[in-house]
């Protein structure tokens, strides 16, 4: 992977294999706060900034589980550290920003169980990612699940002003709005050459 | 339910009794599987690369797997299976090929592939796709269709007369418009795959193929300790 | 819970129809839809997934006097994810494919909200019997709406089932419910059949509450 430059690394994250659209990870706050934009906004920053937190700590228990050659510790690391690390980034935020702090409420203990967070660690693994690769890697997932966030919540307000029949109203209406994104995502494949 | 009524603040011995307890029961039960499975999951990884080897380079009856040292020479690492390279034998013990793994960005996601490299002929015999994401029913025909794995028989792979370099590169052509055996026929409607799996091929044989060349000599034949 | 009498067989059968996991309570998504675009990967998936349910359910369960209020969450993180780590290894040992094909979706069955939420909930409370029916219950309906997406997939979009071709030629295949979006449309479809069946289910007693005055 050393010939990947990182702005192929980059948009691959971002659009191409888009966490959300194409490898479905982090679905529930995806349709669990995507109905009002603002909140859409608040949650893509969060989740955002613990990926980058979360990849570089995996990045490290990566190097320490293969020096001590315990690959079958993996998982079960990594989602204790992530879980730690949302803790402590809560109450880093609590102690320096008590205003942030209210802004991003409840949003924040809900990302430990995002499966967007455990997959990125779990993937820039997979793929041998080295430490500056891992940095965008993380930062293009986190850009990448904010868009799709905000797209959907756009979209979402908008519905919500339109005459959908009862049936189809709330949660399956929901996905066939995110099956479309999906669709059209598809368009970006082959940008990251 | 009984109601908010205020439960007595747990001790901290009990949380510790809790928490290093879960651990090691935990622990216990991960190494315990981890052991039992450890033979199964080679064995069957083993089983894997063999019939992968199997496909694409059929001639080989034993393989061996070898590193790249830092000065530029091959090295046996002693397990017969080692990934990137691996040299193969056949019946008698004579080396007829090494297969390679190679990678690069694809129209999707990273591609991974498995081609053979074969001394007598300078060329490139078999080629297998390990791994992909590209689109079902356009990217992944480079996995099925005919005309294209019709390259793979013999795609010249000869190298410079100084021996440092490929004296071609490979390159992929528009389907039906190859001429030349370096040349890899595409497919129509998979235009960025085919290309892709060019690229692929011709970055890993001009890295590898100089290197097989060189070290072909003292690899040429190997005891046979057992006949799979 | 309901303020009535659950019985054993209540504590099976809510997790199939009343309380499925995925179709009504639309938990555990995200391997719903990433591995459903075959039958069988939705199959193996579902079966791994139940099996960490019950497990971890058990553990809990039996655990629940031992393990403090304040570390509960910590606690059952570990156990699930000890679990999940043992089956990641079964299932390689199994086969190489299958393991290959499910990807590191194996892995993320840890952050399946449904696991978490059936150890916080239920099994915390509840006699090992009665989580592991509970756990058994939900398991089977996560099982069957899975395959239920995998099959519609797979027939959509590789005119096939478990792997065996369906009707040669008969169709061209709707390539798109192989990718990503199909796996959101086939989603969409079954809960617009969930929704009208539970609608006209309500419809209908009301209707016969009216005849019974």
């Amino acid at each position: 992977m050393s010939e990947a430059s990182h702005w192929s690394i980059f948009i691959n994250a971002a659009l191409i294999n888009n966490f959300v659209l194409a490898y479905f990870l982090g679905i529930c706050p995806f349709f669990g706060v995507s109905a009002k934009l603002e909140t859409a906004v608040r949650m893509g920053g969060a989740v955002s900034f613990v990926m980058l937190v979360a990849s570089v700590c995996a990045y490290s228990i990566n190097l320490l589980l293969e020096v001590i050659n315990a690959p079958y510790l993996r998982i079960i690391s990594y989602i204790l550290v992530i879980a730690s690390t949302v803790q402590l980034v809560e109450m880093l935020i609590r102690k320096l920003s008590p205003a942030t702090f209210r802004a991003m409420g409840i949003y924040l203990p809900l990302i430990t169980t995002n499966c967007a967070i455990l997959g990125l660690a779990l993937f820039q693994t997979n793929r041998g990612y080295g430490f500056t690769n891992a940095v965008v890697y993380a930062l293009g997932a986190g850009a990448g699940f904010a868009l799709a966030l905000v797209l959907m919540a756009g979209v979402r307000e908008k519905l919500d002003l339109a005459n959908v029949p009862q049936l189809v109203k709330g949660t399956a209406a929901a996905f066939v709005v995110a099956g479309i994104l999906s669709m059209s995502f598809m368009g970006f494949a082959g940008l990251g050459r | 339910m009984t109601g908010p009524v205020q439960q007595p603040p747990t001790s901290a011995w009990s949380m510790y009794r809790a928490i290093v307890g879960i651990g090691a029961l935990c622990g216990l039960l991960i190494v315990t599987v981890y052991q039992t499975t450890a033979a199964r999951i080679r064995e069957n990884q083993e089983r894997f690369l063999a019939m992968a080897v199997a496909q694409v380079l059929p001639a080989a009856r034993s393989t061996l797997g070898v590193a790249l040292t830092e000065d530029g020479r091959l090295e046996k690492t002693g397990e017969e299976f080692a990934l990137p390279i691996f040299l193969g034998y056949d019946a008698s013990g004579k080396l007829v090929g090494a297969v390679i793994t190679a990678e690069g960005m694809g129209y999707q996601d990273k591609i991974r592939v498995l081609y053979a490299y074969s001394f007598d002929l300078d060329a490139i015999v078999g080629f297998k796709v390990l791994d992909s994401k590209e689109t079902p029913g356009l990217g992944d025909r480079i996995e099925k269709e005919p005309h294209f794995l019709a390259n793979f028989e013999k795609l010249d792979a000869t190298l410079t007369p100084g021996g440092d370099s490929l004296l071609h590169p490979i390159v992929t052509v528009k389907q039906g418009q190859k001429i030349n055996p370096w040349e890899l026929d595409g497919i129509t409607g998979a235009t960025i795959t085919s290309e892709a799996i060019g690229n692929i091929l011709n970055n890993s044989a001009t890295t590898w193929a100089p290197v097989l060349e060189r070290n072909a000599q003292d690899f040429a034949i190997v005891e046979l300790t057992e006949e799979p | 819970m309901l303020g009535k009498e659950v019985s054993a067989t209540d504590d099976f059968v809510k997790g199939l129809w009343r309380e499925n996991p995925v179709f009504v309570q639309v938990l555990g998504m995200c391997p719903a839809l990433a591995v459903s675009n075959t039958a069988i990967n939705a199959l193996t998936m579902g079966l791994a997934t139940t099996f960490v349910l019950i497990m971890s359910g058990m553990s809990v369960s039996a655990l629940r006097n031992f393990i403090p209020r304040e570390a509960r969450i910590v606690s059952y993180i570990c156990i699930i994810a000890s679990f999940v780590t043992a089956v990641d290894y079964v299932i390689m040992a199994i086969s190489l494919e299958l393991h290959r094909s499910l990807g590191a979706f194996i892995a993320l069955i840890v952050v399946n909200c449904l696991i978490l939420g059936r150890a916080e909930a239920f099994a915390s409370k509840n006699t090992v019997s009665r989580a592991t029916l509970d756990a058994l219950g939900m398991g089977a309906g996560f099982t069957v709406a899975l395959l239920w997406i995998g099959v519609v997939r797979e027939i959509l979009g590789s005119n096939s089932l478990f792997g065996i071709a369906l009707f040669p030629d008969a169709f061209q295949t709707w390539t798109v419910m192989v990718l990503p979006s199909g796996g959101f449309f086939a989603m969409a479809m079954w809960l617009l059949l969930v929704n009208w069946l539970k609608n006209r289910q309500t419809e209908s007693q009301a209707q016969t509450q009216e005849l019974t005055p």
